[in-house]
């Protein structure tokens, strides 16, 4: 029974997903078409996936917009820089993760419990001002983070395989959560907070729940960009980087796990293609976004999920989903 | 079941409710009729916990709830159904049902709850898998009222159920009324429309800015020349 409900539609099409894209990627990399350059690509569209996903669920599923994921990617990376240096090993990686978790997800709590209370921009503001303290602290604290300069030599403990299991385990995690009892609550806190509320759903516990989730995630990101690329600076976590994450989560839709992968993926080779327009590049990746906003206003996907029965079924039979055919069946 | 006495709300310094004390008993269908602004959602809003009661006491088969959070409120066997519908859009009819169900574990009972529910609301079997957004104002508001049965409550707080229904909708919600109060369930019943509303009530409250003003048996307030007057239009 459990194991049923583990294994459900939704999961198992992610899992052959994962599965199927992990042998092309392997593929790839045997062919030597994804080279040292190119994974470095590989990697940062995986990251970015994390970072997107982690704040999907903040933005889209509870609704809060979030402006300082950023902030939550640097504790990732700089706990892990830190103690990385000192236990250079595959547990030491594990240990600074979890360290890096942990600060994050009070720092997440502190934020979120009074201002998520609230209705209204206060929760923008207030993640946005704290991304920035987060920055500054660290910018302020040469002890510890070397300062302005950063941490560089930090061992390369991660392949782009071990970004791809984070990356494919944070999509399970999130988009389990919002299929949930505790995710549904949340999306009905964002569709409406008062009707919620009177069916007795604590909106402030699963806005916080959500944040404090999504908070977690982007350290897992910000973990894996200090470990592959072995440098990290405070000017890598600036509001931009907050900025550039919530563009793939509205590029892809709000509210769609499968529109923050898919956009994280087309951003990212839209990026390596445009490398050889020179200064010519932002614009046309601003002109890019700006059509798909004309065209597609709410974004790539939507809010439509992927699923592998829904590919493989006639067009007509969409409307009526998986469960309507087991009532009909049933009654 | 449902004891108001003396009851203080404010928003900030208004005093939005001055000082009120009506009960419900089981097995009733009360309503609680009035102009706009009179105060009648604020004091569901009070019983359900949404909005803090600045002085006064609630109970509720004897025991105070005025200070309980809505969570224990609603497990406690009170379940409001808002005003202006309040539907989540973006879930499926069926996912809005179970959200009202949120607090319950009995999961045999639940299905049989809903059951029910399709029974009464034959509408909403039909349009199980759709998103609950693409329903009609009438049907919108089936879908919250069958949500808050669905959390299987003993007392019901409806608040305006006729609000922009057409008057064939406004016929059937409280035909469907009725029958859930003839079922058991308690009822507290919010409406301007008070014609209607105490047609399938056993009493009345007439409130107006805050206070009441008038009390009693439905039958004998639909006579009444004042609130013939006031509220049914000559």
């Amino acid at each position: 029974m459990i194991l049923m409900k583990i294994f459900n539609r939704t999961n198992i099409s992610w899992i052959v997903l994962f599965i199927l894209t992990y042998f092309v990627l392997e593929g790839l990399t045997w062919a030597g078409i994804i080279d040292p350059f190119y994974e470095i690509t590989v990697v940062n569209i995986f990251i970015n996936i994390i970072l997107a996903v982690g704040l999907n669920l903040i933005v889209g599923f509870s609704g809060q917009l979030a402006l300082g994921h950023a902030g939550f990617m640097a504790i990732g990376a700089y706990a892990t820089g830190i103690l990385l240096v000192k236990m250079p090993s595959g547990a030491g990686l594990i240990v600074s993760m979890l360290v890096g978790m942990l600060v994050a997800g009070i720092l997440a709590l502190i934020i979120g419990i009074p201002t998520l209370r609230l209705k209204g921009d206060y929760f923008a503001i207030a993640t946005l001002g704290a991304s920035e303290i987060i920055r500054i602290a660290i910018l302020n604290l040469p002890d510890l983070t070397n300062g302005a300069v950063g941490i560089s030599g930090i061992p390369l403990m991660v392949d782009w395989r071990f970004a791809y299991f984070i990356a494919a385990l944070t999509i399970l995690v999130v988009s389990n959560y919002i299929r949930s009892s505790p995710g549904r609550a949340t999306i009905a806190v964002r569709e409406d907070e008062i009707a919620a509320e009177s069916l007795s759903i604590q909106t402030t516990y699963y806005k916080n729940l959500a944040f404090l989730i999504g908070a977690v995630t982007a350290v897992l990101a910000g973990s894996i960009h200090a470990s592959y690329f072995g440098v990290i600076n405070p000017g890598q976590f600036t509001f931009n980087k907050s900025i550039d994450i919530l563009i793939i989560v509205v590029f892809g839709g709000i509210g769609s796990v499968t529109g923050s992968v898919v956009a994280a993926v087309v951003l990212g080779i839209i990026n390596v293609y445009l490398q050889q327009f020179g200064a010519l590049r932002m614009i046309i990746y601003a002109l890019v976004l700006i059509f798909i906003m004309i065209f597609r206003p709410s974004g790539l996907m939507g809010n439509v999920e992927f699923s592998l029965s829904k590919l493989f079924k006639r067009p007509q039979d969409v409307p009526g989903s998986i469960e309507n055919m087991e009532q009909e069946k049933g009654a | 079941m449902l004891a108001i006495d003396d009851i203080v709300v404010h928003y900030g310094v208004i005093e939005a409710i001055k000082g009120i004390t009506f009960e419900v008993n089981k097995g009733e269908v009360v309503s609680l009729i009035g102009a706009n602004g009179a105060g009648k959602t604020t004091i569901l809003n009070t019983i359900s916990g949404l909005i803090p009661a600045t002085s006064g006491t609630i109970s509720y088969k004897d025991k105070p709830i005025t200070k309980a959070s809505t969570r224990e409120i609603v497990s406690s066997g009170i379940s409001q159904v808002p005003e202006g519908r309040r539907v989540f859009s973006g879930m499926t009819v069926k996912e809005n049902l179970e959200m009202g169900a949120f607090l319950r574990k009995d999961r045999a009972n639940v299905q049989k709850d809903l059951e029910r529910i399709y029974k009464s609301f034959p509408i909403l079997k039909e349009r199980l898998t759709q998103d609950a957004a693409t329903l009609s104002g009438g049907e919108q508001q089936m879908l919250a009222m069958g949500r808050a049965l669905l959390s299987d409550p003993e007392l019901l707080l409806l608040d305006e159920p006729s609000m922009g229904l057409a008057p064939l909708f406004i016929r059937e919600i409280f035909n469907i009324i009725e029958e859930i109060n003839q079922r058991g369930t308690t009822i507290l019943l919010v409406e301007q429309n008070a014609k209607v509303a105490l047609e399938v009530s056993d009493r009345g409250y007439v409130m107006e800015t805050g206070k009441l003003v008038a009390a009693g048996p439905a039958q004998a307030l639909l006579d009444s020349k004042e609130v013939q007057r006031a509220y049914l239009g000559g």
